[in-house]
């Protein structure tokens, strides 16, 4: 009998195509999704040394980072810059012959909202992408993990990865969440509590009652940030929602093969007695909606806190806490409640999806917004048509929210969507680096129910004050 | 890629914890679709006002900094985003080896596709380190990819650990593409094996 395994076990030892005497493993890449900023150089490298894409089958490529979220981009990009790598994916995708979503495509969107809608996304599978927040796709219980370009280019010519094996830590969310407290939540509570390095050597697990509860969606939330907390990956076990998320999907297996994988999905779970190096365990009615205060998404408060001082920190954060208030323009003792909000940003991989666009909608019913600028990118033409369908878009143009084409937009500005110098941000994306979302521009992390909530008052808000006026 | 065995220069100190890769490049530089020439926009928000004007506190402006070939960094160097431009920036400004407590994974890893290499110290020795590149121009740190040593201007000398697969792809500047090419019979045989095991993936 083999010893008690984690899933992250599990799942390594059926990828493992070889291991060297010193550990070193040669691991199998069962999905591959490419976008347009981390991939030139590697098709590049592929031409200059004359190798092909090992297999293009398994390989999806799709513009997301680049591109406008305005009307007219499937026909003309004004940046050059922008236009030249959104064609350089075009040309490769061809070329390559490898699976694509071009921006004329209704399905086209956020790498990591395409990967899982299409079905290519599937349980106790490896996926690699050139994007840190690959590890979205741990939501179904498959090892997903960002590479760079140079790892993108072993990808597409040997479909494998030369890997060392992390350790094994568990995050287990005990009970349930109360009411307005939502996934992002969870995921920003959990970095709050260890810190952007805590994960860093750790494939993490997530479990717990509170876990179980969330939706598909919830879960791709959660995971979506496990690098925000350093972490190489997150993972959750996948279960009836999993299965019942991927059935139908136009790449999820059909018929007898959907059978057989069915009975191999259900064997992908840690077993009982199996080793952790490290636990995390945080009771679920704890959790508070929270904020982000300053320039690193460890800066997470409840919104009832307020801004720390310096001095409530030691070591190096000490210094960093002082260089974020600065650059956040914030004082500290000020309630989080009284920080004024010029723009409110929903959407991006962590918070795209239609869930998300409901919990946003379900605030902002027959309000309006009192902040400058408010904006909804779907995550991907298939959120936005559903959205659209369900009366959703209507709410949030009513509120007086810009509807938007689907892409990364303003969660990493390099489209035209960016903040101004010292504009500040309500956000539901994942990082609230300095720049991140525009020269000088200040971001605050937050679920998008309290976004919505922000937008309506025109300063962080406790949504759960308006959910207790709806009663 | 370049070779790394041993290294003799000038460190710049940055003792900031969580120094993310936007903060090492930022986003409008990744447009490009080349590797070379990101050098000149290393740290640019940091480095530069907002109309192109350099700003004299960073650590890289100052005239003792310019010609730095190591980094000696705070806590988490290199969290964030997967950009391997980040390391890109960073070799074609000339830093060859960034010297901290952590780093992130994924920066970790693009460095040694690159030629650059991160070494990773306990806190004190790190603090003994910033503190000699805090001397400037004169103080030079050497760095010995064999002897896994790095020794400050006073001679002072710490031991790093290094993976041994990657200590000798940075040794002897190799293509991990090729070295992986040539276990192609073992990835078939895997293809093969798991058609049967795992059709549908």
């Amino acid at each position: 009998m083999t010893a008690p395994r984690t899933l992250y076990d599990k799942i390594w030892d059926d990828h493992v195509v070889h291991q060297a005497e010193d550990g070193t493993c040669l691991l199998y890449i069962d999905r591959h999704l490419v976008h347009e900023v981390t991939s030139p150089q590697a098709f590049e490298g592929l031409r200059m040394t004359g190798r092909t894409v090992r297999a293009p089958e398994k390989t999806i490529a799709v513009p997301d980072h680049n591109v406008p979220t305005t009307a007219g981009r499937d026909k003309h990009i004004d940046n050059e810059e922008s236009r030249i790598q959104v064609e350089a994916l075009d040309k490769n995708a061809k070329d390559f012959g490898i699976n694509y979503y071009p921006v004329s495509d209704i399905r086209q969107g956020i790498v990591h909202i395409v990967g899982p809608e299409q079905g290519w996304t599937l349980p106790g599978m490896t996926v690699v992408c050139g994007d840190s927040h690959t590890a979205t796709h741990g939501a179904f219980g498959a090892l997903a993990h960002g590479i760079g370009t140079s790892e993108v280019e072993h990808v597409l010519a040997t479909q494998t990865l030369i890997q060392k094996k992390s350790k094994n830590m568990k995050v287990e969310i005990t009970g349930s969440l109360r009411p307005g407290v939502t996934a992002k939540d969870i995921t920003l509570s959990v970095i709050g509590a260890t810190g952007t390095a805590g994960g860093t050597g750790y494939v993490i697990e997530y479990c717990g009652q509170a876990i179980r509860e969330l939706s598909m969606e919830g879960r791709m939330t959660v995971c979506n940030m496990a690098i925000e907390g350093g972490a190489r990956a997150g993972l959750i076990a996948p279960d009836e929602k999993t299965f019942a998320y991927v059935m139908g999907r136009p790449h999820a297996p059909k018929g007898a093969k959907w059978e057989a994988a069915l009975a191999y999905w259900k064997t992908l779970f840690t077993d009982e007695g199996a080793h952790f190096d490290k636990v995390v365990t945080i009771k679920g009615e704890d959790i508070a909606p929270v904020v982000t205060w300053g320039t690193s998404p460890e800066d997470v408060l409840p919104i009832t806190g307020v801004v720390p001082a310096p001095d409530d920190f030691t070591g190096g954060k000490v210094e960093a806490a002082k260089r974020s208030l600065d650059y956040m323009g914030l004082t500290p003792g000020m309630k989080l409640t009284d920080i004024a909000i010029d723009t409110v940003f929903i959407g991006s991989c962590t918070n795209g999806r239609i869930e998300d666009l409901r919990a946003a909608a379900a605030i902002l019913k027959g309000k309006k917004i009192k902040v400058k600028r408010a904006m909804v990118v779907p995550g991907s033409g298939l959120v936005r048509a559903q959205a659209e369908e369900e009366g959703l878009a209507q709410i949030f143009i009513d509120a007086g929210f810009e509807w938007r084409l689907a892409g990364c937009s303003m969660c990493l500005a390099m489209n035209p969507d960016q903040l101004s110098p010292g504009e500040r941000c309500a956000a539901t994306s994942n990082r609230n680096f300095e720049g991140r979302q525009g020269r000088g521009g200040r971001t605050h992390l937050l679920s998008p129910a309290m976004a919505a909530a922000a937008a309506i008052t025109g300063h962080l808000t406790d949504v759960r004050e308006m959910m207790a006026e709806e009663v | 890629m370049d070779k790394f065995t041993t290294l003799t220069g000038i460190a710049a100190p940055m003792p900031l914890v969580n120094i993310d890769t936007d903060m090492i490049i930022p986003k409008q530089f990744l447009k490009t679709i080349q590797r070379s020439g990101l050098g000149k926009n290393l740290f640019d928000e940091m480095r530069y006002t907002q109309d192109g004007q350099e700003i004299p506190d960073f650590v890289l402006n100052q005239p003792a900094y310019r010609q730095a070939q190591i980094l000696v960094a705070g806590d988490n160097f290199g969290c964030g985003s997967s950009r391997e431009h980040a390391p890109w920036a960073l070799l074609d400004f000339g830093i060859r080896c960034v010297i901290s407590t952590s780093f992130a994974d994924i920066f970790y890893n693009n460095c040694f596709k690159n030629g650059i290499l991160p070494i990773v110290l306990p806190q004190d020795q790190v603090d003994i380190l910033m503190a000699d590149a805090r001397k400037g121009a004169n103080a030079r740190i050497t760095v010995d990819l064999e002897a896994q040593t790095v020794t400050a201007s006073d001679g002072q000398s710490f031991r790093f650990e290094v993976d041994p697969f990657r200590k000798h792809c940075l040794l002897n500047g190799l293509d991990d593409i090729g070295l992986t090419l040539e276990k192609a019979a073992h990835i078939d045989s895997f293809e093969k094996k798991v058609a049967t095991l795992r059709p549908w993936a």
